[in-house]
């Protein structure tokens, strides 16, 4: 049994890779949504999994925490915000698919080898995860930089998010509580001034395109 | 105890009534009655901690030691000085129709917010909170960053948001290995994030993830000092917001996320036998101030200026800092002081300065001491002073930080002498255009605050003349806490 749920928890950190594989790789608005509020929920029961492993009473709420923001809160606010701003069925235009994607793999294998060396002196029970966490959060971070509106944008960042919070979990059985909370809110109140932005954006430039956010350049 | 709580909950309270209230006339004058409360507060908090040694209070979770409570009060301080001065800005930018009561509602209650979650960051010992507080700042004032809606503003501020996000993060990632460090020597209590837990066992922390803990939490806390190559949101952030936020972001946040490296520099530098933390803060430094000066020699609008001025002189901090030893922390630790006062004052100066001219640009601001001879003086005496002229302070810390250089760095001390040449010869010589020389600019409408400017002048040229020796031995003591 508890063999067969550490195998859970490596197979929950597999589909956040592939996840994150994914939404790398995903140009319509609305799919990205629904795998970011996918990746939450994977998240979220990586979380639990290990909470019964360890007897970590206080992953519980982390993993509350996270379904609450991450899965319930955040996914209806972006739903919401494509909806009045009628990006609905918005498609991007990425350029160079497969050169990404193999960005992305040699990304993973940077975070494996960097993330090693630290993940054996975890005393954790998950902690052969920390390579996958620090993946996701490259691979996030290389999603805001390939992507130019702004709505995924918000997304690869809040994705980045979610590959921190499960580094904290595969690490250190999380962060305490109160940081955890602190957390919380800081994503929430920056989600809400985003949503606040980006109407302030498209009231000014008739489209959520960053491209045009691009004037002040040194000259 | 009681002082800190004050300290902490005046602006806090603060925040939320002017949230209510924020758009009346009369909110102005009770953003600065708020401010005057809190530099009261932090005032006692001062004289109780200098009397009575360092303060660990609610379960440890705030710790108030010499080295942030010099931060403290300056940060109470400036925050009332810069809260004056934005009356009369403020109330001009509302006549000219570019602020609504809406906004203004919005800027007297994040102002206070901002002031709070500094503070916070400030006290704090918890290295979570530290973080979650230093993410809080950046919230409060990206929308007043965007507060004109105009198009450069929103740049601004999404550059603002997202550069921070994605910085601050790497601190997250940071915080986690530093916390996995300490998980393994204090046990996974609720004490393994207190700085001063981790301050007492750091020669047991594992030297190879504190190493690369100080790498992720350098570049995201250093993301929001402006270390050059991560500065990019501050020159934006800066010239596009409001000039009160442009004087307490550089005069406030800058030093709050360099006392945030500060605190984790001490514990990289206990657990490593190898001075890592020291160099790579040389160099981000170094880089920061050679490349700030060549970017100011180009800029056109005098906040701008201004900004990449300000990414000079933390980089100059960072240097000094990165140094360490008891003399090289007693400079960058009064550099800190002097900067905030003294650039802020700037910023007090070019706020009156860009509202008579109508313009950031520096080729149509002419004649400031014709049209307000004290806003030109003002403006042009700080200058003197940010450039490092004796007799004000900045000359006394930019001395000590180059004799330091020379001693333990032979190397680095021409750098930092081009790139101190040239940001006088380019800085100067713009400024001396704008004060001087023929002028059609209307004087402004409202009689323009020129306290602030002349306080905070005054104190930059007493620290240059002359430091107490309390506030000596409050250096002392602080540069004695982070490894002089």
């Amino acid at each position: 049994m508890h063999a067969y749920l550490i195998q859970s928890v490596n197979l929950f950190a597999a589909v956040l890779l592939l996840l994150s594989f994914a939404m790398l790789s995903q140009r319509r608005i609305l799919t990205l949504i629904h795998l970011f509020t996918l990746q939450g929920a994977t998240l979220v029961a990586a979380t639990v999994v290990v909470a019964y492993l360890t007897d970590q009473h206080h992953l519980y709420y982390s993993a509350a925490i996270t379904l609450v923001t991450k899965v319930i809160v955040i996914p209806t606010l972006l739903h919401r915000l494509i909806d009045k701003l009628n990006v609905k069925w918005d498609v991007e235009t990425l350029i160079n698919i497969p050169t990404t994607m193999l960005i992305g793999i040699l990304l993973v294998v940077f975070a494996f080898n960097l993330a090693l060396p630290i993940a054996k002196l975890s005393s954790s029970i998950v902690h052969s995860t920390l390579g996958i966490a620090l993946a996701c959060v490259l691979l996030s971070f290389m999603m805001m930089i390939t992507r130019a509106k702004a709505v995924p944008q918000v997304i690869g960042f809040l994705s980045m998010e979610n590959g921190l919070f499960f580094a904290a979990t595969a690490a250190t059985y999380g962060m305490p509580m109160v940081v955890e909370f602190g957390i919380a809110f800081d994503v929430l109140v920056g989600m809400f001034i985003l949503g606040v932005f980006m109407f302030q954006i498209r009231e000014q430039f008739d489209s959520l395109d960053i491209s045009h956010l691009e004037k002040l350049k040194e000259d | 105890m009681e002082n800190l709580l004050l300290v902490l909950a005046i602006p806090l309270l603060g925040g939320c009534v002017l949230a209510l209230c924020g758009h009346r006339d009369y909110a102005s004058d009770v953003n600065v009655g708020v401010s005057l409360g809190t530099l009261i507060a932090a005032g006692l908090l001062t004289a109780r901690v200098i009397d009575g040694g360092p303060l660990l209070v609610l379960d440890d979770q705030f710790f108030v030691d010499p080295l942030n409570v010099f931060l403290i009060a300056l940060t109470a301080f400036v925050g009332f000085t810069t809260a004056v001065f934005s009356r009369p800005y403020m109330r001009l930018e509302r006549d000219r129709g570019k602020m609504t009561p809406g906004r203004m509602r919005l800027y007297h209650s994040m102002y206070q917010m901002f002031n709070f979650t500094m503070l916070v960051a400030l006290s704090t010992n918890n290295m979570g909170i530290l973080w979650v507080s230093m993410e809080a700042a950046t919230l409060t004032t990206v929308l007043l960053v965007s507060v004109y809606r105009t198009a450069a503003s929103l740049e601004a501020a999404w550059k603002y948001f997202i550069l921070c996000g994605v910085g601050i993060a790497q601190a997250l990632f940071g915080t986690i290995l530093l916390y996995l460090a300490a998980d393994k020597v204090i046990g996974s209590g609720g004490g393994a994030l207190l700085w001063t837990h981790l301050d007492a066992v750091k020669g047991q922390l594992e030297p190879n993830v504190m190493a690369l803990a100080f790498v992720f939490l350098l570049l995201g806390y250093g993301t929001k000092v402006g270390l050059v190559p991560v500065h990019n949101w501050l020159p934006d952030a800066h010239a596009e917001g409001p000039t009160p936020i442009s004087a307490v972001l550089s005069g406030l946040l800058l030093n709050v996320a360099l006392y945030a490296v500060l605190r984790c520099k001490v514990l990289t530098d206990g657990a490593l036998a190898s001075h890592l933390a020291g160099n790579l803060m040389i160099g981000f430094g170094l880089l920061s101030v050679v490349a700030a000066a060549f970017f100011l020699s180009r800029q056109k609008d005098v906040k701008r200026m201004f900004a990449y001025s300000s990414i000079e002189h933390m980089g100059l901090m960072t240097f000094a800092f990165g140094l360490g030893g008891p003399i090289a922390n007693f400079a960058g630790l009064l550099h800190m002081t002097v900067h905030s006062l003294i650039k802020s004052a700037i910023f007090f100066a070019v706020g009156h300065a860009t509202q008579s001219a109508g313009t950031q640009l520096m080729d149509k601001i002419r004649g400031l001491i014709k049209v307000n001879p004290m806003v030109g003086w003002g403006l042009l005496l700080g200058t003197l002073a940010i450039l490092g002229m004796p007799p004000f302070g900045v000359f006394a810390s930019e001395f000590l930080i180059l004799t330091t250089a020379m001693r333990d760095l032979p190397w680095a001390t021409p750098f930092l002498l081009l790139a101190l040449g040239v940001a006088f010869a380019s800085i100067f010589s713009r400024v001396q255009e704008m004060v001087f020389g023929d002028t059609d600019l209307k004087p402004l409408e409202h009689p323009p605050a020129l306290l602030p400017v002349f306080a905070h002048l005054g104190l930059g040229l007493m620290l240059g003349l002359y430091i107490p020796p309390y506030l000596v031995d409050w250096y002392q003591q602080a540069a004695k806490m982070i490894g002089g």
